[in-house]
């Protein structure tokens, strides 16, 4: 059993390019397309939930603060916001599965959420395994 | 009153699939029973416990039972009691495993039925060792359920001992985490199958997983770094536990019926035996890694073979060996590494350990990785 992050962008610099025509911004979908998507997602965490396999869920407000040390003593020293980054994470869902196939499984049914026409967008999603604390056994 | 009950909840749920209820309804029956008890119990024990909540849990089944056959038919041949027999746990707790192991569901979904069923852990505690939501491990433990009573037991899947010793072996590497020790969990259950089987590889699954135990407190630093086998504190070693675990070795080993937990105890025994990592007997862990291969065939256990051989008989040799290792087997590069830096090449065993890290599946063998490539590109 291992977990997974499934990450969702809402832009991305680098990784594959999107299907053609799957790119309208959600800005420009029509009120009742946003919520058949956000719908979709939910119905996804239901079914994983389910299944036994949903462990977390998360979205993020599209734009945050640039933050860092400033020295002893000294208030954090802050920057942005920066509206117009090139990478932006929209959120993420983690799933407990039994393999990196169930996992890509999962991911390629989020990805399935209707969009503009209420077509599946097919986005890309990026799936990353988790790192346990400790390994199984003695090297 | 809490551990009492967590022993008693398989014994009764054995009880109850012995007279003949199914699994899954039983398993519901036994919980309800559970609760009952936390009230009532707490204005004065009855004097037999397990037999209290066999009463309790058995109606609850029947009230079960003739609620669904009430609904699915009106007739229903008779539900009496059976008179209680013999305790017979013994053969009880061996069904509940086979059950809880069944061949129809994914391991993640065997342990937590098995914890649940046979181990007697709540929900929660189960859910805090794997670190998910309470609420899904439910669901986990409900599917599973599910899908054994779907799918019933064939006669010959109940005597399939070894997917039983495999879903144990998952548990204790589980480890620790949370309220609940897995490893010790799994120690207990695997005792007791080992006690009323006396099959070999029982004993051999139990021999390995108290090896193993016995060299827990040296496995990590304080800080919760990775320590090589090589490097361990061998004077923390629990002697005791060696001690116990071989003798149940060798009365394994004396049935002259070998298997995979066999072996692999084998070799946990030649580490065990060892005053130092120098003084190991490498030939003869060479050669019980030569068995387990011709066992299992499996990849891990060849790159395994291979540092056993580059310890016997120099690194050169080892590094032959591991050329015949498929590429992306977990650890082949920290092996290889490992090998190289013997061989005296550090530059290239540097790298290899950084590329090693970057692949490694937990912090802690990536931190004791890198530490290794930051060690050999220092000098």
């Amino acid at each position: 059993m291992a977990k997974y992050l499934l990450l969702k962008h809402y832009r991305r610099s680098s990784g594959p390019d999107p299907l053609p025509g799957t790119d309208v911004p959600m800005d420009r979908w029509t009120e009742q397309e946003v919520a058949d998507h956000l719908r979709f997602m939910d119905d996804v965490a239901d079914r994983l939930r389910e299944r036994g396999e949903f462990v977390d869920g998360q979205a993020l407000a599209p734009e945050g603060t640039f933050v860092r040390h400033g020295g002893e003593g000294r208030p954090p020293v802050t920057d942005g916001p920066f509206a117009e980054t090139k990478d932006l994470i929209a959120g993420w869902m983690v799933i407990d599965v039994d393999s990196e196939e169930r996992a890509h499984e999962a991911a390629a049914e989020l990805s399935a959420a209707p969009g503009a026409g209420g077509e599946p967008i097919c986005e890309w999603l990026e799936v990353r395994p988790f790192l346990t604390r400790t390994p199984a056994t003695d090297a | 009153m809490e551990d009492l009950l967590r022993q008693l909840g398989p014994r009764v749920l054995g009880v109850l699939v012995r007279r003949g209820a199914d699994f899954a309804s039983a398993e519901d029956a036994v919980q309800e029973a559970l609760i009952e008890a936390v009230d009532r119990w707490s204005e004065g024990m009855p004097s037999d416990p397990q037999a209290w909540l066999v009463t309790v849990a058995w109606r609850r089944w029947l009230d079960h039972v003739r609620s669904e056959t009430a609904r699915h038919r009106r007739e229903r041949a008779d539900l009496a009691e059976p008179p209680p027999g013999p305790t017979e746990q013994a053969d009880d707790t061996l069904r509940l495993l086979s059950l809880s192991c069944h061949p129809a569901l994914s391991p993640a979904s065997a342990v937590a039925l098995t914890l649940r069923a046979v181990g007697g852990l709540t929900t929660r505690q189960i859910a805090e060792a794997y670190l998910v939501p309470e609420t899904t491990m439910g669901q986990r433990i409900s599917r599973a359920k599910r899908t054994v009573a779907e799918h019933g037991l064939a006669p010959q899947e109940a005597r399939d001992l070894n997917r039983v010793l495999r879903v144990l072996y998952l548990v204790f590497n589980e480890g620790y985490q949370g309220e609940v020790d897995l490893a010790a969990e799994a120690v207990r259950l695997a005792r007791e199958l080992a006690r009323q089987t006396g099959d070999p590889e029982a004993v051999g699954l139990l021999a390995l997983m108290l090896l193993h135990h016995a060299r827990r407190a040296s496995r990590f630093e304080e800080d919760g770094s990775l320590v090589t086998l090589a490097d361990q504190d061998r004077s923390l070693w629990d002697t005791r536990l060696v001690a116990e675990a071989v003798d149940l070795l060798q009365g394994a080993l004396a049935a002259d019926r070998l298997g995979e937990f066999q072996a692999q105890a084998a070799i946990a025994a030649l580490h065990a035996d060892a005053p130092s990592a120098d003084e190991t007997d490498w030939p003869q862990v060479v050669g019980w890694y030569d068995e387990l291969l011709a066992l299992t065939d499996s990849p891990v256990v060849a790159l395994n073979r291979a540092v056993a051989v580059g310890e016997a008989d120099g690194p050169q040799a080892g590094l032959r060996a591991l050329a015949d290792v498929p590429d992306g087997i977990p650890r082949r590069e920290a092996a290889h590494a490992h090998l190289l830096e013997r061989a005296g090449e550090p530059a290239r065993a540097a790298a290899l350990y950084a590329r090693a890290a970057a692949r490694a599946s937990s912090t802690a063998e990536r931190d004791h990785l890198t530490r290794q490539a930051a060690r050999l590109r220092r000098r």
